[in-house]
């Protein structure tokens, strides 16, 4: 058994749940309550409409991932969990971006958003709305790329990921 | 169509549910009112929510059954909360019933709104709000389910004043369907296996008996297990009476209040047998140096404990009644002797040493020759104790003196708040448990200061007419603290001396109890006499001097084997 040591990893957790009213903040309150970090969480209704699906990356070393599997499954309302960490996923984010966009530097970020294969959204007059899905390392790269013109706002969703294959 | 709160009563009746423990208020009123015709279950009115709680828990130990309480909003609720935390920190089953503001008043800090479901979240197995009473019977049937099956703990139902009011079809539930909560029974097999070779191989096995062998009622396979495979066994507080202390095997409790010979034989062992406990650090001391040179086994029916603070070379998740049955089925019988000669040794070594010392150093006026110990109040005790006897205790010294030397050797006869450790606990516990058992004998060992937190629930026993029969050892202080404060802070006593107390003899008379005071040795046993033949309720204050400690004991950061006091 893993019990103790080892190094931290992130760690994707898929956690299919009862879709009813209070099972989020019973699941994020887990959470905080045993001095775990969520990184990022995303939840949303599955073709069952009586399950939802969170998915939950954590960071962190065997032992903690462990007890954070065991802890949700103990969970009345908590169906299943899985570690996909290991899996090989499909794994995305959606960024909406708004960057400072004067006329000097328009097509420059025009040409960015081609390369990333990103859209644009929203135009004003000094400013763009950029849209973009991806996995982790493309949206750090449009963030990256897009920083020297100056970011207005930013918002981006917490990782949802699916395991490929037939499964 | 039935009105909600009857719809409550009648699902509470099916579960079987007998007595409730409880204190009405307005949101309640609807329950309370559908209580009054409930002729089959008794309501008893508490003192204090608080007390509600903690009698809904001795109820469910003595009993074996779950225990259930109720309260009104706010305060009512609140007020339940540290009786919930003990409850969960036991895994002891329980339902909690609240009154809660109407639906639509929800969210708006109504009068007596809090929200009780968020508060209890981190201290419950379970908790639901109640929408519709249509609801009800399934999430009674649910409650008493979750409260009792698998790793026991309260579950909380906060009902809203318009459900209880409302009209709805009593539709009976006859299924429980949780997908999410499926506890596991059997052990797994390849595990099972591992762990018979491991006991085979070792030569000088240990079993540690938790509060899971208690509340899966289990004792006899650990008996069978103890006596087949020659296992010594050593008891968390809250596997006390899982096995009887006379047992030449039985070490009696470990940890860092524990019995020197308990912990001397977990550090030399080489095989340590959890059984349905979760390595406190009460239990432990410094994690590291815990049976530095055993494999641990560790069973437990909650696969989160296991791991959780111990490593582990072999975890077997499941009920503990069906897992020693696996396990003693494959058991070979074995002597062990070498191993047994050496606990026997270790365990004639340390007996003397197992009691209260002088702690301070620090002289005190006016303590004699015939001062009372601690020590002689648990051993003069102990020779009237039968098994049909149930002890609580408070939290303190006088708990840990009661918690090493009770005679017990029944689970559900030494009740105890061990995780939680809250202080008055005791008497609302016991009048829990005398109601679960009326032909009993329910004593509580309390200190001066406890009992100063659980007196309200003297009424409570009053008016219902429970002949508890308390023994309060009065130290004129809170020793445990005071102790505490002899080890961290130079003996530097801050708030933990009572400069003056109630005149607990005419407490106790308000009370309508027997009221007993000793103060000299030679007086002890003839009051004890007195106390132990009296019918109803009676109250013993027992003055000892305060510069009694509990040794041995293990400091923060240090090894069981490196006890203080030994
Ligand atoms: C509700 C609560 N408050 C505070 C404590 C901390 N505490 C632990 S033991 C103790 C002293 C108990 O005094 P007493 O009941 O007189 O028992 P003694 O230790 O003197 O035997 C205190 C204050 C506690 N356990 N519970």
């Amino acid at each position: 058994m893993k019990c103790w040591g080892g190094g931290k990893v992130k760690h994707t957790l898929a956690v299919l749940v009862e879709n009813r009213p209070g099972v989020l903040s019973h699941v994020a309150g887990l959470f905080s309550r045993r001095g775990y970090n969520i990184e990022s969480l995303a939840v949303g209704e599955t073709d069952d409409s009586s399950v939802s699906r969170i998915t939950l990356v954590v960071e962190g070393d065997a032992k903690i991932i462990e007890q954070v599997s065991k802890q949700l499954n103990k969970q009345v309302e908590v169906i299943k969990v899985n570690d996909i960490t290991e899996e090989e996923t499909v794994d995305r984010q959606l960024l909406l971006l708004k960057v400072n966009a004067d006329i000097a530097v328009r097509q420059e970020i025009m040409q960015i958003v081609e390369i990333f294969r990103c859209r644009i959204v929203d135009i004003g007059r000094r400013s763009l709305i950029v849209e973009a899905t991806g996995d982790d390392a493309k949206i750090q790269a449009i963030i990256k790329s897009l920083q020297p013109f100056g970011i207005m706002e930013l918002v981006r969703t917490g990782r949802v990921s699916i395991v490929r294959g037939q499964k | 169509m039935q009105l909600g709160a009857e719809i409550l009563i009648e699902s509470l009746r099916k579960e079987n549910v007998r007595v409730i423990f409880g204190y009405p208020g307005g949101a309640a009123l609807k329950i309370f009112d559908a209580l009054k015709d409930a002729t089959e279950i008794r309501t008893i009115l508490v003192r204090h929510e608080q007390g509600a709680a903690h009698a809904a828990n001795g109820y469910a130990r003595a009993s074996g059954k779950v225990g259930v309480c109720m309260a009104t909003s706010g305060p009512g609720a609140t007020n339940l909360v540290t009786g919930i935390a003990t409850a969960y920190m036991d895994s002891i089953p329980i339902v909690a019933i609240t009154g809660q503001v109407a639906t639509s008043m929800v969210g708006t800090d109504a009068f007596q709104e809090v929200d009780i479901t968020g508060i209890t979240d981190p201290i419950v197995k379970h908790n639901y709000l109640v929408q519709e009473a249509g609801d009800i019977p399934r999430i009674i049937k649910e409650a008493f389910y979750i409260a009792q099956s698998g790793r026991p703990g309260p579950v909380l139902i906060d009902i809203p004043q318009d459900v209880t009011a409302a009209m709805a079809e009593n539709i009976d539930c006859k299924k429980v369907d949780l997908r999410g909560y499926k506890p596991n029974i059997n052990g797994h097999i390849r595990q099972i296996k591992q762990v018979i070779e491991l006991i085979e191989k070792a030569e000088r096995p240990l079993i540690c008996a938790g509060g899971g062998v208690n509340s899966a009622r289990a004792t006899e396979e650990l008996l069978y297990m103890v006596e087949n495979a020659g296992i010594p066994v050593t008891t968390t507080m809250m596997g006390r009476g899982s096995i009887s202390q006379d047992h030449p095997l039985a070490l009696g409790m470990l940890g860092t209040y524990g019995l020197a010979a308990a912990n001397m034989a977990v550090q030399a062992c080489d095989l340590f047998i959890a059984l349905g406990m979760r390595f406190g650090d009460r239990v432990t001391g410094a994690t590291a140096k815990f049976a530095p040179h055993a494999k641990i086994v560790h069973i437990d029916i909650d696969a989160a404990e296991i791991g959780k603070n111990m490593r582990v070379d072999v975890p077997l998740v499941g009920d503990l009644k069906v897992v020693l049955g696996q396990l003693n089925k494959r058991l070979q019988a074995k002597e062990n002797q070498p191993w047994r000669t050496e606990i026997a040794e270790i365990k004639a070594k340390y007996r003397a040493k197992d009691r209260p010392v002088v702690g301070s150093g620090k002289d005190e006026e006016g303590v004699t020759d015939d001062a009372i110990s601690a020590a002689d109040v648990i051993e003069n005790l102990n020779q009237r104790l039968t098994d049909d006897c149930i002890v609580t205790t408070d939290v303190g010294q006088h708990q840990i003196w009661a918690a090493q030397k009770i005679r017990t050797n029944l689970p559900g006869k030494f009740i105890s708040s061990g995780g939680l450790g809250t202080m008055g606990y005791g008497i609302p516990a016991a009048v829990g448990a005398q109601v679960a058992c009326p032909d009993c004998n329910v004593y509580v060992i309390t200190g001066d200061g406890s009992f100063q937190m659980g007196m309200p629930e003297l009424g409570t026993a009053l008016e219902q007419g429970l002949p508890l029969k308390i023994i309060l050892i009065n130290n004129q202080t809170l020793g445990m603290v005071k102790q505490l404060q002899d080890h961290y802070c130079q003996g530097r006593y801050s708030s933990t001396e009572f400069s003056k107390s109630p005149d607990f003899h005419h407490l106790a008379l308000a009370f309508g109890a027997l009221s007993l005071r000793v103060a000299k040795r030679q007086e002890l046993a003839y009051k004890m006499e007195q106390f132990v033949q009296h019918r109803g309720m009676a109250i013993m204050e027992v003055v000892v001097p305060a510069r009694e400690n509990v040794y041995p004991i293990v400091l923060t950061g240090s090894g069981l084997d490196e006890m203080v006091g030994t």
